[in-house]
């Protein structure tokens, strides 16, 4: 290392986010003057592995990638497997599919603030968001028998219908009044706003240019969201806003995050009262051959699911796009110039997922040279199509 | 010279000072454990804790001064010690403002050469946020005092207590409640809470200048922590509510220590530059009023 500034590890071993990842930070004094981040610790193929799963059983595989938005990965896998030959979703189960994606929504919010406070070195905030992040998980037991890991997803419908709305009616008044009052309780506090304002600023035309998903893209006043953009589910039948502010600060993406748990109760509320009884299956046979892409408004933003099927009983091809991955660079442009104080809460306010992103690189073991990278899969990729052209023109 | 010894190891020095700071640090962690919620441990833990660490091996880094690395806690401990022993000493002669603000600098500065010494970046980080801190709040703090002094017209703490018993406490008249304020917060720096445990801020760098304690070293940084708990918000009642060691003071002292609690939760931890804005502008102009008007007699 021919640097001279003081490299700051946060790593594997640091106690900051509890899962594998590693930041180098180059300082000089308390400023950061240059950030790396390595991720690949705990790459687990799961690509690979649901290529020998069947189609049903890959629903529960993909809903491992991530403990915290568990959902997320199936609703979007079982829509890219629908995706194939159109298999159409009995009304009530795209009620309860919404509902199950924006519970989730919620409790993966709460968490994130609980984690903020934490790193704030505020920990009152992160026992009381945890606190009260306990009655969702309970509603999640009351519905699917689990608290995390719902396995309520299937391709053609759900696994498990919702029988008490009255009492999850009330359950989710209970929740509503708890985000309010966190969203006051920070908003409000003056230290936090000072803590908070205009740290770790992603502006407009960098979001644009790191393709950044989710929360951390509405923040910087890029309005997407996939619930909006592509409706899907049951949220064409529900009135919600999405929530986009401009300034790109960790306190906007604060804000957002507590007004969307908000968003996400009325969601959860409307589809409750809307629902009529009927099948929740479609009860499919066949998948038959083709190729599905799948979309779902993750907590942390917009995830993709790729699916290429032969007509046999296992995908061919799986292709996961967690929403971390697009989010985890944009760390480059909002850190350096900012104090060591401020990094490690910049890099959280991402609300980065690792196990979703992990990625693995392919090293020659005699050199320690690393193989196959971006570039050379661009070339290989390019490579390859030119040879389908040339094949196309015999 | 029995009767010194006795003074400064057992009461009202170390001995007593440790017990009471093991129990000041236990209310901490079970009102902070009730405040989130949480059950919180019983009230031997921290003790428990310090016996653990005691039993555990000492571990040295490499290329480290073994002297330096090693007496610092031991100068940080004696430090404490010695400021128990003089606010409560029954001999009024040692008992001088001066002198205690001189002793209280020497924790912080145990911390700075043991955090410089142990040649880790995260430690150096932590050793340097410590002398921009110490520097930030020496000024209100000192500011604080003497308001006191100007209004006693003594240094002597027997003499400040003695004032206090005649005409009043402090914290009754309008300056003496700013100082208080002013000193209430630099006393929270002194100890390391939040919003000012920029030094160890466990999110950032791990433990900083304790990073690479370990053991009886630790330990001994530990107890010193947990005496502050004591001496500190006791020195705050002695100087703004009257003294002497009796169940009066003993409620003073605890509405002090609740205090410093209540703050520390709720509050994020500052960063080190809104630290020294805090310290050097709104503190130490609520310590400058303070002290004008304890000269117009306010």
């Amino acid at each position: 290392m021919d640097k001279k500034e003081t490299l700051i590890p946060i790593g594997p071993y640091h106690p900051l986010l509890e899962e594998p990842e590693f930041f180098k930070f180059y300082v000089e004094g308390e400023k950061v003057v240059d950030a790396e981040v390595r991720i690949g610790y705990n790459h687990r193929g799961i690509e690979k592995l649901s290529e020998a799963k069947t189609f049903d059983q890959a629903t529960f595989t993909v809903e491992r990638i991530c403990g915290i938005c568990s959902t997320s990965h199936p609703f979007a896998y079982v829509r890219a497997v629908e995706d194939i030959s159109g298999i159409a979703v009995p009304e009530r189960a795209e009620y309860i599919r919404t509902i199950i994606g924006d519970l989730e929504r919620i409790h993966s919010h709460l968490l994130w603030v609980g984690l903020a406070g934490h790193f704030l070195g505020y920990n009152t905030v992160f026992m009381w968001a945890w606190k009260y992040r306990e009655p969702v998980l309970d509603i999640f037991e009351a519905i699917s028998g689990n608290r995390n890991h719902y396995g309520m997803f299937k391709v053609g419908g759900v696994r498990r219908d919702i029988n008490d709305i009255a009492g999850l009616l009330k359950a989710i008044d209970d929740v509503e009044s708890f985000c309010n009052m966190l969203l006051k309780a920070v908003i409000d506090d003056p230290v936090i706003k000072a803590r908070l304002k205009n740290v770790g600023v992603l502006k407009k035309e960098d979001a644009i240019a790191m393709g950044v998903v989710g929360p951390v893209a509405r923040a910087s006043g890029l309005a997407i969201d996939v619930r909006k953009d592509h409706p899907y589910a049951a949220y064409d039948r529900v009135k919600f806003e999405t929530i986009v502010m401009e300034g790109g600060d960790i306190f906007n993406k604060t804000a957002i995050r507590l007004l969307e748990c908000v968003e996400s109760a009325k969601i959860i509320r409307q589809c409750l009262k809307q629902m009529r009884p009927g099948p929740i299956d479609a009860a499919v046979r066949e998948v038959g051959a083709g190729e599905g892409i799948g979309q779902h408004e993750a907590p942390r933003g917009e995830v993709i699911h790729y699916v290429k099927a032969n007509g046999s009983n296992y995908p061919e091809r799986h292709k996961i796009r967690a929403p971390s991955f697009m989010n985890v660079p944009s760390f480059k442009r909002t850190v350096i110039g900012e104090s060591l104080a401020d990094a490690a809460l910049i890099t959280a306010a991402v609300d980065p997922c690792y196990c979703c992103t992990e990625r693995m690189a392919a090293v020659e073991p005699e050199t320690g040279r690393v193989i196959l990278t971006g570039q050379e899969l661009v070339r290989l990729s390019q490579e390859k199509t030119e040879q389908m052209k040339v094949k196309l023109r015999g | 010279m029995m009767a010194m010894i006795f003074n400064f190891l057992i009461f009202p020095g170390f001995l007593f000072a440790a017990g009471a700071g093991l129990l000041a640090t236990w209310l901490d962690r079970k009102v902070t454990a009730r405040l989130q919620y949480r059950v919180g441990p019983p009230w031997f833990q921290p003790l428990a804790d310090l016996a653990k660490l005691l039993g555990k091996e000492i571990i040295v880094p490499e290329g480290v001064s073994r002297s330096v690395f090693l007496g610092a806690p031991l100068f940080g401990l004696a430090g404490v010690t010695l400021v128990s022993a003089i606010i409560f000493s029954p001999a009024p002669f040692v008992g001088d403002l001066i002198v205690v603000i001189y002793l209280l600098m020497l924790p912080p500065l145990a911390v700075i050469f043991g955090g410089s010494a142990s040649r880790n970046p995260l430690s150096a980080i932590g050793a340097s946020r410590e002398m921009k801190l110490v520097l930030a709040y020496e000024l209100p703090f000192i500011l604080a005092l003497f308001t006191v002094v100007l209004k006693t017209h003594s240094i002597m703490i027997g003499e400040i207590v003695r004032y206090q018993n005649l005409s009043g406490l402090m914290i009754g008249s309008l300056s003496g409640l700013f100082a208080f304020a002013a000193a209430l917060l630099a006393v929270q720096a002194k100890l390391g809470a939040v919003p000012f445990d920029l030094p160890e801020a466990e999110q950032e760098l791990a433990a900083g200048p304790l990073l690479e304690y370990s053991g009886a070293p630790l330990a001994v940084f530990r107890l010193t922590r947990a005496m502050l708990y004591f001496v500190l918000p006791a020195f705050l009642a002695v100087i703004f509510m009257g003294g002497g060691l009796d169940p009066w003071f003993m409620l003073k002292y605890l509405i002090v220590l609740t205090l410093i609690i209540l703050i520390k939760n709720t509050n994020p931890r500052l960063r080190i530059d809104h630290a020294l804005r805090l310290f050097w502008g709104p503190v130490s102009g609520l310590a400058a009023l303070a002290f004008i008007l304890a000269w117009l007699g306010k």
